[in-house]
């Protein structure tokens, strides 16, 4: 069923279902300057849940990412992380949280110091310190395989390899520290259709075998339909409407009509 | 800025009836710039005592400080010492053609010896320290920043105050009196090779000579004072790469920065710290 929001209306704290959201954002604001970016923004994920947030460029939804990961702090709302207000949390509070929490970014960030096997290995160094520098070694070689990435790519800079490849080496290390909450930023974005859909490919197995409550942010409708369990439109700061492909191809809102048509 | 009283002084006419473009202007400037500076003072201050509680609460980066302490120490010493070798023989040159105009010619190893140990080592070193190390700390953490390394860093649940900022700090801090000796030895060494090679002195009589009557005050105080200049250096090149904006411009301007106000400072405190030394360590 969709459901389509006014400013108004405050999510409920129960999903439908009943079951509680691992991630709660609750009628957040969030303004620089003079510009207003999120307006009255509520949203929820559950367990296990894939939600994507679509939008236009610029309407907010990589703040929003950020916010849930507390690298940015709401105007006003909140934002609850296992039931917990992250905003004002002190800064190694807030880290017990993220180390429950993976976050991809749009370009990848990975260290450019570091290689590839470093790059994966960075969380596990610092939250992982009882495991030994093998254990660490087959963790980080698994990781890699699991993203596609063979043994010969570990000791490469990340100069030296792709987009595509950086994305995986991006993604094997928000799942170094086996995260229950997983938050993608525009994973397709700058990729060729082909890697495009050898991510969107990816993050299925990965949903499918680790069973994380995920966030992914794009404007690319196919891969949202490919990924996503329920997708949430957002326009002007806020959501627009949010339930299924389906739902959004029956919604009368001229925006989304617009949106589905030109995607 | 928000303040209505503020607004309201701002916008006072100068005569009345007049329209007055231009000191308004000006006004709006000064005050702008004066804002400017104290804002960048107040900043400043939050990101120190950040790195300050962040520094002294584990877990610890040791790893990323011996990396820290290579990249500033060991990666330094061949500039400094080339830098402390060239202000040697330049003293050496000028100490010996302005004692010899006094009839003092016997005073010049105490003199090239105190005026390396005291003065140009430590100011050179923390200079040459701050060009090289001041831009490559700006610019490596403003690239970091503006390709939202650090922010992965965060969202690793690894505190970048600590894990950048700190270990970097503490190595310049640890490092530059220990640079600051080989300038020093390198300053004194070709500064008696410039005089020997114009008149016969040993290198056992230099050194006799210029050390005796040395004291503690007279040598480790200003070797020490340079952990001023490290923090000095550390502090403002992480305070201004870590909040660049910008892109490849805002790089740029950190690096910019960093040197030019790292030196800038530096010199400053040199002047309190001279007048320290010489009150505490008479």
């Amino acid at each position: 069923m969709a459901i389509t929001y006014d400013s108004a209306i405050k999510q409920p704290s129960l999903k439908q279902d009943g079951s509680v959201p691992v991630v709660a954002v609750e009628s957040v604001h969030k303004t620089f300057g003079t510009h207003r970016v999120l307006n009255g923004i509520s949203l929820s994920v559950s367990p296990g849940e894939t939600l994507a947030v679509l939008g236009r460029s610029g309407t907010g939804k990589s703040v929003l990412l950020r916010l849930i990961i507390g690298l940015v702090d709401p105007d006003s709302g909140s934002v609850r992380i296992q039931g917990q207000d992250i905003a004002g949390l002190a800064l190694d509070q807030l880290g017990e949280i993220r180390k429950t929490m993976g976050f991809l970014f749009q370009h990848a960030a990975l260290y450019d110091s570091l290689t590839v096997a470093e790059n994966v290995a960075f969380p596990l160094t610092h939250h992982r310190r009882e495991m030994s520098k093998s254990e660490r070694d087959d963790w980080v070689g698994q990781l890699l395989a699991e993203v596609g990435l063979e043994r010969g790519d570990l000791e490469k800079m990340p100069s030296d390899i792709s987009g595509g490849m950086q994305k995986r080496v991006g993604l094997a290390r928000a799942l170094a520290l086996e995260p229950n909450i997983l938050l993608l930023d525009e994973p397709t974005a700058g990729l060729d259709p082909i890697s495009s859909g050898e991510i969107n490919e990816l993050i299925l197995k990965l949903q499918r075998e680790r069973q994380m409550a995920s966030i992914v942010v794009t404007h690319d409708l196919h891969s949202a339909r490919t990924i996503a369990d329920r997708l949430a439109l957002l326009s002007e700061g806020s959501v627009a409407i949010e339930g299924t492909f389906k739902d959004l191809q029956r919604s009368d809102l001229g925006f989304v009509k617009k949106f589905l048509e030109l995607s | 800025m928000n303040d209505p009283g503020f607004t309201a002084v701002a916008n006072i006419r100068l005569l009345p009836g007049r329209p007055n473009g231009f000191m308004s202007v000006v006004r709006s400037s000064v005050i702008s710039r004066f804002n400017e500076f104290f804002e960048w003072f107040g900043t400043l201050g939050i990101f120190s005592w950040r790195v300050i509680k962040a520094a002294v609460t584990p877990p610890y980066e040791w790893r990323e400080l011996i990396r820290q302490l290579d990249e500033v120490g060991s990666k330094s010493l061949p500039l400094v010492a080339l830098a402390g070798s060239a202000i040697g023989v330049v003293i050496s040159l000028e100490a010996r053609y302005s004692l010899s105009r006094f009839g003092a010619k016997s005073m010049f190893p105490a003199t090239l010896v105190y005026s390396v140990v005291q003065v140009m080592g430590p100011v050179i070193t923390g200079l040459v320290v701050s060009g090289r190390v001041g831009a490559g700390i700006g610019a490596e953490l403003a690239s970091m920043k503006v390709t939202e390394q650090i922010d992965a860093i965060e969202a690793s649940a690894v505190n970048p105050y600590r894990f950048l900022a700190a270990t970097r700090i503490l190595a310049c801090i640890l490092m530059l009196p220990l640079l600051t000796l080989a300038a020093d030895a390198c300053g004194l060494l070709t500064g008696w090779f410039a005089q020997a090679m114009v008149e016969p002195l040993s290198f056992h009589q230099f050194i006799e000579s210029g050390f005796s009557g040395a004291t503690f005050n007279a040598f480790l105080p200003p070797t020490f004072k340079t952990t001023v200049y490290g923090l000095i250096i550390g502090l403002i090149a992480c305070f201004e790469g870590m909040r660049t904006s910008g892109g490849a411009a805002g790089v740029g301007r950190a690096a910019t920065n960093s040197v030019v106000l790292a030196s800038l400072f530096l010199i400053l405190a040199d002047v309190v710290l001279v007048k320290f030394i010489l009150v505490f360590f008479p």
